[in-house]
């Protein structure tokens, strides 16, 4: 099936976002080869033009680079990898940080929750 | 470029479309949006040249538009017409003997995309597959002008699916334009550049697909929602 896209964000971004999570987990390599923007466009289930502007994005943060006539790869520089890295979990703990607040609890409180979590408890 | 310019059409007392002036880009996306009854049909054949407005003037790059567009246009129906006794191949024959443009070669690759065998005969085909037949060959046309009115009416999510994956492959983007006249949104909404939505015969609404939820953060079906919120319409 296609995918689902939220309202809250253009699509090229939220694809964006997928492509990013995807070298932070690993499941895709530096150096790794994006499929091409037709293809991608229908794995996704969108226009290619929305592709298009997802690879210029991800290209304008030295993500993933284009070569001519070959296509579109995965970033190698290690730098630029590592920045991401730790780009998108500190996201990932802004947003727990930003839902636990919503919740009332204190700094104190979010780190015993951790603990106590880590613990299996 | 397609323009309506203050097009209005008539049907005996009823007004299908009032004073509507609107253009569609060359090379877009269009989704035509709204309810049924609200003069999206009637909107796309005015553009096949099926049907002549009561005033105004539709133009296709320039040219008013008359019975003879459809050297330009594809339109593919929201209703069902096929020669039940033929094959799917001869029914390919059929578009191929009376289009020009009509590519066979990409009739033939469309069809074993979607997966429907050339020998059969269409009665025996079942709705799901009649859908995909008639998309097959509304896209092996290659005009500049791609008009369809439901294509996803009655169909499963499975061939909805199948479908919208054709029109990504098979869509010449950027030059072709296309205009899908839908009620059912979800599925197209990724492939749609911009929308209008047509409500009792009027233009009640455009945008851009991304800027819509770039700058109002609304999905294309929140923001149909919006507009059309306790509007009633008329029969």
């Amino acid at each position: 099936m296609t995918e689902e896209y939220t309202a809250s964000k253009p699509i090229y971004v939220q694809i964006a976002d997928r492509i990013i999570r995807g070298i932070v987990r690993k499941e895709l390599q530096p150096g790794d080869k994006l499929p091409s923007v037709r293809e991608m466009a229908i794995q996704s289930g969108v226009n290619p033009n929305t592709i298009q502007r997802t690879y210029s994005e991800l290209e304008r943060m030295d993500i993933v680079e284009t070569r001519r006539g070959q296509g579109t790869f995965v970033t190698e520089n290690e730098e630029v990898l590592s920045v991401l890295n730790e780009k998108v979990q500190k996201e990932v703990v802004e947003q727990f940080i930003h839902n636990m607040k919503e919740l009332g609890l204190s700094k104190q409180q979010m780190i015993e929750s951790l603990e106590k979590y880590g613990k299996g408890e | 470029m397609i323009r309506f310019q203050e097009v209005t059409k008539k049907y005996g007392h009823g007004t299908a479309l009032e004073n509507t002036t609107i253009q569609f880009k060359k090379g877009k996306i269009y989704g035509l949006l709204g309810p049924n009854g609200s003069g999206k049909s009637t909107t796309l054949k005015m553009i096949a040249g099926l049907v002549i407005p009561s005033s105004g003037t539709v133009t296709v790059n320039e040219e008013a538009v008359t019975r003879k567009i459809a050297d330009k246009v594809a339109y593919l129906t929201e209703l069902d017409m096929f020669y039940e006794a033929f094959t799917v191949d001869g029914m390919i024959s059929f578009y191929a003997s009376q289009f020009p443009d009509f590519d066979r070669k990409k009739a033939y690759e469309l069809s074993e995309f979607m997966d429907l065998d050339k020998n059969k005969k269409i009665k025996h085909l079942s709705k799901g597959n009649r859908g995909r037949l008639k998309l097959i060959l509304t896209l092996s046309r290659n005009t500049e002008v791609l008009l369809l009115d439901e294509p996803f009416s009655g169909l499963d999510p499975m061939v909805r699916d199948s479908i919208v994956k054709s029109l990504i492959s098979y869509i010449d983007f950027g030059r072709q334009t296309v205009i899908i006249a839908t009620h059912e949104i979800d599925e197209i909404e990724g492939i749609l550049d911009e929308a209008y939505i047509i409500h009792n015969g009027r233009i009640e609404g455009h945008c851009e697909v991304e800027k819509l939820r770039e700058e109002e953060g609304l999905s294309v079906l929140q923001w149909l929602k919006k507009k059309t919120a306790g509007g009633s319409r008329e029969e």
